[in-house]
């Protein structure tokens, strides 16, 4: 055994003087492989990551949310279909979301801007069982909640009517804090001034840095928007087996109605950043043409110096095993050693440097871009795929050509001279 | 000090260092688990529907929302004009055959 080591060591050896003999060349190469497993594997971190944060972050998202389609464009949702809603079996609760963008000039960027559930609305209602009988106590029920609280509070942040809870980016992008104030310009042209009551946290900004929360009146007064509309809405489903029968009830009693169940949600950020769409597609063909035509110049064989190297290996000695041997270890040491630094270098660019080689393309017009720390989800099967897609190809894509060359005579190995 | 002892030797502390990386992976999803189930209370909280990632355009920022036209939804011959359109594929259900 230790005999057999100490061979590879010299075969080891041999092969890196020899590399170092065609430095520039072979550096070049090095590179160059890093450059592709390093663009790859960080594709392949980023898009894993955000796809599982997305799927444990959106889990709470609503049940269904149900839209009116006016047209083929969104429209305003009229307070009466509420009750129709409410109506169906199976539905827990039902209630109006109001939202929208604002196009804010000063910094070029689009807001989003949110009436949030009321304090009440937002707690989770305690879900009585199907099977049990609740009686309602009508005391608690309408004279429960306290009229002194306000309708909103966020991490001890109360939402007032003329003021605004803003997220972590629009505070970066405008250079604002909390008690300072925001002008807007209303839908009749009024400005509308609201004070800054506090910033939501800069861990949430994959999810709240563009957002704006504002109370329901000033939203109304901002937009223009009737007390009998809200933008859509949101409903709770009793039993989740139930999500897709009460869907198709809506949309039977609210033709006009287009429900978006959670699923839908979720599948919405499963397929983003996949393969077979756009971008992904071009770094993807792109890495696997680069690695064709590795192969290609591995497989079609070897230079005349490299065959009068061999001739020159064989006539002193060296078997045909040795050859290639030797040619294994030099395909596995480059392979090895770009696999390992393009993996280590996409990790540090992806966990540690917020993604940014890909950050320009992700900002893509946007002026608000979120800054997150992704949470490092590794996939263990996609980095073992990359290693197989990898070092093995070209590993085996250098041996081959080695074996014809070094089953020749080394007399004609050596006269095939032209360098 | 032989080549092949440097080639190991580098290779050995490439290999612990992805291994370092690994653990620093299990280990920060552990430790960042409160701060997934922040993002994910807020989501609940406030009834949220989408990731903040693509703000330049209405239907990439709520692309779960985004209307069933949305290629030509700005005006008649709007074709996709944003980049963000180049990382994402339509809905499922949209491309979905009944």
């Amino acid at each position: 055994m230790r005999a057999w080591v100490e061979k590879q060591r010299y075969i080891i050896d041999f092969t890196l003087s020899s590399l170092i003999r065609r430095k520039v060349k072979n550096f070049g190469l090095l590179a160059l492989y890093t450059l592709i497993v390093f663009i790859l594997a960080s594709a392949m971190f980023f898009t894993y990551s955000i796809k599982r944060e997305a799927s444990l972050i959106l889990k709470g998202s609503p049940e269904i949310v149900v839209q009116r389609i006016k047209a083929g464009r969104h429209d305003l949702f009229p307070v009466r279909y509420l009750e129709t809603l409410r109506k169906i079996r199976g539905v827990a609760a039902v209630e109006g979301r109001l939202w929208g963008y604002y196009y804010d000039g000063l910094a070029g960027a689009n807001y989003t801007l949110l009436s949030p559930p009321t304090q009440q609305e937002a707690a989770e209602p305690a879900k009585p069982s199907a099977k049990t009988a609740v009686v309602e106590d009508e005391e608690t029920e309408h004279h429960g909640v306290d009229a002194s609280k306000p309708l909103f509070e966020h991490q001890g942040t109360a939402l007032e009517p003329g003021t605004l809870i803003i997220g972590n980016g629009i505070a970066r992008i405008r250079n604002i804090a909390k008690g300072e104030f925001m002008p807007f310009r209303a839908f009749d042209g009024t400005i509308l001034n609201f004070r800054i009551a506090g910033t939501l946290s800069s861990q949430s900004e994959l999810v709240s840095s563009d957002l704006m929360l504002i109370a329901e009146e000033d939203f109304r007064k901002l937009f223009g928007i009737e007390s009998d509309y809200v933008t859509d809405v949101t409903v709770v489903v009793d039993n989740p087996s139930e999500i897709d029968t009460v869907a198709s009830k809506i949309t039977k009693l609210l033709p006009d109605a287009r429900p978006i169940v959670r699923d839908e949600i979720l599948r919405t950020y499963d397929s983003i950043f996949n393969w077979r769409g756009g971008m992904m597609i071009v770094i993807f063909s792109a890495a696997v043409l680069a690695f064709v035509i590795f192969a290609w110049d591995k497989a079609s064989g070897l230079s005349a110096g490299e065959r009068r190297e061999i001739g020159i290996l064989k006539a002193v000695g060296w078997e045909t095993s040795d050859v290639i041997q030797m040619k294994f270890w030099e395909g596995a040491m480059i392979s090895l050693t770009a696999f390992l630094t393009g993996v280590i270098l996409a990790y540090i660019h992806v966990f540690f440097t917020g993604s940014l080689v890909f950050e320009p393309a992700l900002k893509g017009w946007s002026n608000l871009y979120p800054h997150f720390a992704l949470t490092p989800f590794i996939n263990a099967e996609q980095l073992i795929t990359l290693f197989f897609l990898t070092v093995v190809p070209y590993t085996v894509a250098t041996i081959v050509p080695t074996w014809r060359a070094a089953t020749i005579d080394p007399d004609s190995a050596m006269r095939h001279t032209g360098e | 000090m032989r080549k092949s002892s440097i080639f190991l030797w580098s290779i050995t502390v490439e290999a612990l260092l992805l291994a370092v990386f690994l653990a620093h992976a299990v280990f920060s999803t552990g430790a960042q688990q409160a701060n997934l189930e922040e993002k994910a209370a807020l989501v609940r909280k406030l009834k949220l529907t989408d990731l903040c990632l693509f703000t330049e355009a209405r239907y990439t920022r709520h692309l779960s929302q985004a209307d069933l036209n949305t290629a030509f939804q700005d005006h008649p011959l709007s074709l996709e004009h944003f980049p963000s359109g180049s990382f994402t594929l339509p809905p499922e259900r949209l491309t979905r055959r009944p």
